[in-house]
């Protein structure tokens, strides 16, 4: 005879098993719901807590903004969940029907929130709060545009530079010329002259071609995009993208391998004084705008130079990437959110935030650099608010401005992550000499191509 | 006879009664067990036949996921990785421990304070564990190669050529023995005396004394051990995360530290294909199970047990 032990253990797991049966997704199933222009109403008052996702008003800009926005919602109150924005965190909460009402995402998750459901598209939004969609930056529009549909506001925007140490330059006889991608030959001859490696030990890194990340800025430099402008077919194995990957990695190849220039990368103090250029640890590299701002900062007397990154026709070039608002499905305050996001990027608020910026960097005497928005407007009205801060300083921000106007980015997909992820092991499978830069890429299509043709079917399935 | 009939009953009902207080008394572990681990084990077996990608309903596919198993490279990768991780770090871990342990049991009154101080590393968060690695393996100006250069050892990139990237990661984990050290030191100081004086007055060395009397004397600690890091080894997932595929190296990531942990959580958490994470999940646990049988049957004869076999 069983135990009654026993028979309590199997009427448990058959409950367990019963209910298993029953199981379904947490999730509400197809498409996101249709919202109408009329819930978003430019002229409405909003009481309550509004929760944020994924953003940290940690300096002036940020909190200027949100004081404003919070004004702009006639009363509610703004709960801001801090960090970086946790996959895994947001879409649990979307599944068990809680989500924030907002969050703030890098503009390549846009594409894979929208095609999964887990964010609502921003028309009916646009439409209701009468927000002028041509203030903001072009690429930045179309990374969030999905499907013929918004479904994100653009926030920052990130440029690359060419960033390089003059007296470094100055030593091998070398200019910012030589090392701004417009020659890729007079790049590798620059790498050798300005990288020090006595007894095999590297001490200086001559240039660093910053890969895996900047694979897209070569290959485009070099006449090829990654991904095809409708975001479906994979081009990673093309022979410009080889090439490009190819004399990439020769730089490192150069000065002794990835594994050692990638070493001394990570043991510079990024952030602070004892940064790569301040201590003569590197020659050369492309790098995101925002670097000119903390350089200036951190290292003021740093010998730096710096020139928009070109390509080899001479012409500036720069990969467009940045952060944007979305709002999941299932907020609970769909127009709050939407008036939060439209206020975080008006031109008025982002002046204010710049003017917060210039008084805190005059009290302190030192120059206010500028800032990169997703709105185009803004810019330029930030641009005329810029004091200079004597050279190389006004020579960077004059780049970055330049590399703003020329500028690229990848098209919105339902499989960014996949199709990104197989793009850089593509790379990093040959940086770590494990694979041929064709064989890896050959590779990196097959695994980027059949994630972007599944979640295109996916996509297909749930909207047809 | 009828007295023996009714006390039957009566003793059946005291039995239920009894039976019935001792699971009300553990109805809590009952509820927390079937909510909290019985029903999510039902529910991702469920959901490794499913496609599902946590937002939407999930989608019946069968046994697919569980042949997809088969033709992704990155599945046999990863399982590489985490078998030689575990083949180099269990053996390391227990040697370690074991010298450690072996060196505080001959110590007298500072026994205490060693025994914390070789515990508390136990004590960091794994994350920090991982950039921890970062900062003194770096191969440019790490600690590790700074000590070594003492000895005029030019170091490698522990943390940037694959080849070396195992083998710190290994080296890493020794930072966590302090567990395992506690552990064995309890055995060793519950082996009887008289076995060493007997030795002694036989003439054994230290040595001998060790092979002889300790070792087989703790072997079913050891085993455990041997059975609980390996399991631990297995399903390594933290400190290789932080290092080489958490937020702050995003970009460059290095396939010689992808374990089978990672690669499930990316396929979960990254990429959403929460249905195959789940087949991931199953074929790991299958693949502890099989390890951990294999184990038992080739290490029971190796195990010494004072009262014969448990």
């Amino acid at each position: 005879m069983k135990s009654p032990l026993v028979r309590w253990s199997v009427v448990s797991v058959s409950l367990a098993l019963a209910l298993t049966s029953c199981a379904k997704g947490t999730g509400g199933g197809a498409a996101a719901p249709s919202q109408s222009p009329g819930q978003f109403d430019p002229g409405a008052k909003y009481q309550g807590a509004i929760s944020v996702m994924g953003f940290g008003a940690t300096d002036e800009i940020g909190t200027t903004r949100v004081d404003k926005a919070k004004a702009a919602l006639g009363g509610a109150d703004v709960k801001l969940i801090e960090g970086d924005l946790d996959i895994q965190q947001f879409l649990s909460a979307v599944a068990a029907g809680d989500p924030p009402d907002i969050i703030y995402a890098n503009r390549d998750q846009i594409g894979t929130f929208a095609s999964r459901g887990a964010i609502i598209p921003l028309t009916a939004c646009v439409q209701g709060e009468q927000i002028d969609t041509s203030m903001y930056n072009k690429n930045a529009l179309a990374q969030v545009t999905f499907g013929d549909e918004v479904w994100g506001i653009p926030e920052f925007n990130q440029v690359q530079i060419t960033m390089a140490n003059a007296a470094l330059l100055k030593k091998a006889g070398l200019t910012i010329e030589d090392v701004n991608g417009s020659n890729w030959d007079k790049v590798t001859a620059a790498t050798k002259k300005l990288f020090s490696a006595p007894g095999g030990k590297l001490k200086v890194i001559g240039y660093d071609s910053k890969l895996p990340e900047f694979l897209p800025l070569w290959a485009k430099a070099n006449g090829a995009d990654l991904l095809s402008a409708d975001g479906r077919t994979a081009q990673l194995n093309s022979p410009q993208v080889v090439k490009a990957l190819e004399f990439a990695v020769g730089i490192y190849d150069a000065q002794g391998g990835f594994a050692k220039v990638k070493a001394l990368r990570d043991s510079a103090d990024f952030f602070g004084k004892g940064n790569q250029f301040a201590t003569d640890a590197l020659g050369a590299m492309p790098m995101e705008q925002w670097y000119v701002n903390v350089l200036n900062d951190v290292s003021p007397k740093a010998p730096l130079a710096f020139d928009t990154f070109r390509t080899p026709q001479g012409e500036p070039l720069a990969y467009s990437s940045g952060s944007a608002w979305a709002i999941p499905k299932g907020a609970k305050n769909p127009g709050a959110a939407c008036r939060f996001a439209k206020t975080m990027t008006l031109v008025d608020t982002w002046k204010a935030a710049a003017q917060a910026r210039l008084d805190k960097r005059n009290a302190d005497k030192k120059p206010f650099t500028g800032i990169l928005t997703g709105n185009v407007k803004a810019d330029e009205e930030i641009k005329a608010m810029l004091t200079s801060g004597g050279e190389p300083w006004d020579s960077g921000v004059k780049a970055f401005y330049e590399a703003n106007d020329h500028t690229f980015s990848l098209p919105a997909n339902p499989a960014d992550n996949e199709f990104k992820k197989a793009w850089q092991d593509g790379v990093n499978r040959v940086l770590n000499g494990q694979d041929k830069p064709q064989s890896s890429m050959d590779k990196a299509q097959q695994e980027a191509q059949a994630a972007l043709d599944k979640a295109w079917a996916g996509w297909t399935k749930r909207t047809n | 006879m009828s007295a023996s009939r009714t006390k039957a009953p009566r003793r059946r009902r005291a039995q239920w009664i009894e039976t019935r207080a001792a699971l009300l008394f553990i109805s809590p572990w009952i509820i927390g067990f079937l909510v909290f681990t019985a029903w999510p084990v039902i529910n991702s077996a469920y959901l490794s036949l499913t496609d599902y990608d946590v937002i939407n309903d999930p989608n019946f596919v069968g046994f697919d996921n569980y042949a997809q198993l088969f033709e992704d490279p990155k599945v046999g990768l990863a399982l590489r990785n985490t078998f030689v991780f575990t083949v180099l770090s269990v053996p390391a871990h227990i040697i370690v421990s074991l010298g450690l342990a072996l060196l505080l049991n001959g110590a007298t009154r500072a026994t205490g304070f060693f025994r914390t101080a070789f515990f508390l590393p136990k004590m960091t968060p794994p994350v920090a564990v991982g950039i921890l690695l970062l900062l003194l393996f770096n191969g440019q100006n790490g600690l590790i190669n700074g000590f070594l250069g003492v000895f005029g050892i030019d170091g490698p990139a522990w943390t940037t050529d694959p080849a070396w990237v195992k083998p710190g990661l290994v080296l890493m984990s020794l930072w966590t023995v302090g567990s395992s050290v506690v552990i064995i030191l309890a055995a060793l100081r519950a082996v009887p005396q008289e076995l060493y004086d007997s030795a002694l007055v036989d003439g054994a060395g230290w040595w001998r004394r060790t092979l002889r009397i300790t070792v087989p004397m703790i072997s079913p600690t050891l085993f455990f051990l041997f059975i609980v890091n390996t399991i631990n080894a297995l399903q390594s997932f933290t400190e290789a995360y932080t290092a080489f595929f958490g937020s702050g190296n995003t970009t460059y990531s290095n396939d010689a530290a992808l374990f089978y942990a990672i690669y499930l959580f990316q396929q979960a958490f990254e990429f959403l294909h929460m249905g195959y994470a789940s087949a991931l999940a199953w074929l790991l646990f299958l693949v502890i199970m099989a390890i951990t049988g294999v184990q038992m049957l080739v290490t029971r004869r190796f195990v010494h047990y004072e009262g014969g076999q448990p």
